[in-house]
């Protein structure tokens, strides 16, 4: 059977199918994201040094890796739209940089909370700390850019090239721990393993599909939005269900 | 199970809860504003349409 893959390519077609994939993002998040909380809060052990403030890593650490993630991302969508003029490409990068900005900031929020307790400082200006500021900083510098240029065409092209510069950022934040000597630990999972209790190894993995769906689901749904307004003078767009009242 | 207890989280609860409440709530409100921003969209483009019908 042939399929043609570039079909989704085309605004007109991915409108549709990101509206059927929303909920089977969405309602997976929100069930694991339940289940996450169960068991982060009553499966798993209370911690032998960090007593219960440890369990701020459920939220920490998957926000901290999707905010890293969701960049590289958010710069091989711009990367692909500069590079084969691919409308929708660009269109996914604009539509993923809120999520990503949203999760550096509680990458942010939630490791200060935690610093507190355990270092005594809300803030360091540690390798860490100061990379991921940055990571909120460049998703903050694509967003206005982007709005700040009238043609969406050139605003693509010019959150493009941040983008993809910005992304030097990323592997700097990753190996900032084993570079420098930082306040902020090391990695606790590591592809050889790690030293984790099993249950918050389950806890932590559950939070990261969880929020890893939902940023699917949300990206998503924001795109959809920003095909309609750019496309909104296409035929297909007065076609739509959405339209026929 | 003590459910008072639970919520102080051997004095750590605001830092607990400080980190889970405002993540929850930035979630919600990204889903609010997302959901909102499409709405607006759909009613710009039939007030748009309509426009164009009277013309």
């Amino acid at each position: 059977m042939a399929i043609n893959w570039f079909k989704y390519a085309a605004p007109s077609s991915f409108y549709g199918l990101a509206g059927k994939l929303v909920p089977w993002f969405a309602w997976p998040a929100a069930i694991l994201f339940c289940v996450g909380i169960y068991i982060g809060f009553f499966v798993a052990p209370t911690d032998a040094v960090q007593s219960e403030a440890y369990r701020i890593i459920f939220i920490h650490v998957p926000a901290s890796i999707l905010s890293m993630f969701i960049y590289l991302i958010m710069a091989g969508y711009a990367a692909l739209g500069l590079i084969f003029n691919t409308r929708l490409s660009s269109m996914m990068a604009t539509s993923l940089a809120p999520t990503g900005a949203l999760f550096a900031f509680i990458s942010l929020w939630t490791g200060a909370l935690w610093g507190k307790p355990m270092w005594g400082a809300w803030w360091v200006w540690d390798a860490r700390l100061t990379s991921e500021l940055i990571l909120l900083f460049l998703y903050l510098g694509f967003i206005s850019l982007q709005a700040s240029i009238e043609d969406p065409r050139r605003a693509d092209r010019a959150g493009a090239l941040l983008a993809i510069v910005g992304s030097v950022n990323v592997p700097i934040i990753y190996f900032s721990v084993k570079w420098w000597n930082t306040l902020h630990q090391g990695s606790t999972v590591k592809l050889s393993g790690t030293s984790m209790h099993i249950s918050m190894q389950q806890a932590m993995f559950t939070m990261f599909a969880a929020l890893w769906l939902y940023a699917i689901a949300i990206s998503l749904l924001r795109v959809r939005s920003i095909i309609l307004e750019r496309e909104r003078n296409s035929q297909w767009v007065t076609e739509i269900v959405e339209m026929k009242q | 199970m003590n459910w008072l207890g639970f919520f102080e989280m051997k004095g750590y609860a605001w830092y607990i809860w400080g980190s889970y409440g405002v993540t929850l709530l930035i979630i919600m409100v990204e889903i609010l504003l997302v959901v909102h921003k499409r709405k607006v969209v759909l009613q710009q483009l039939r007030l748009i349409r309509d426009a164009e019908i009277k013309e």
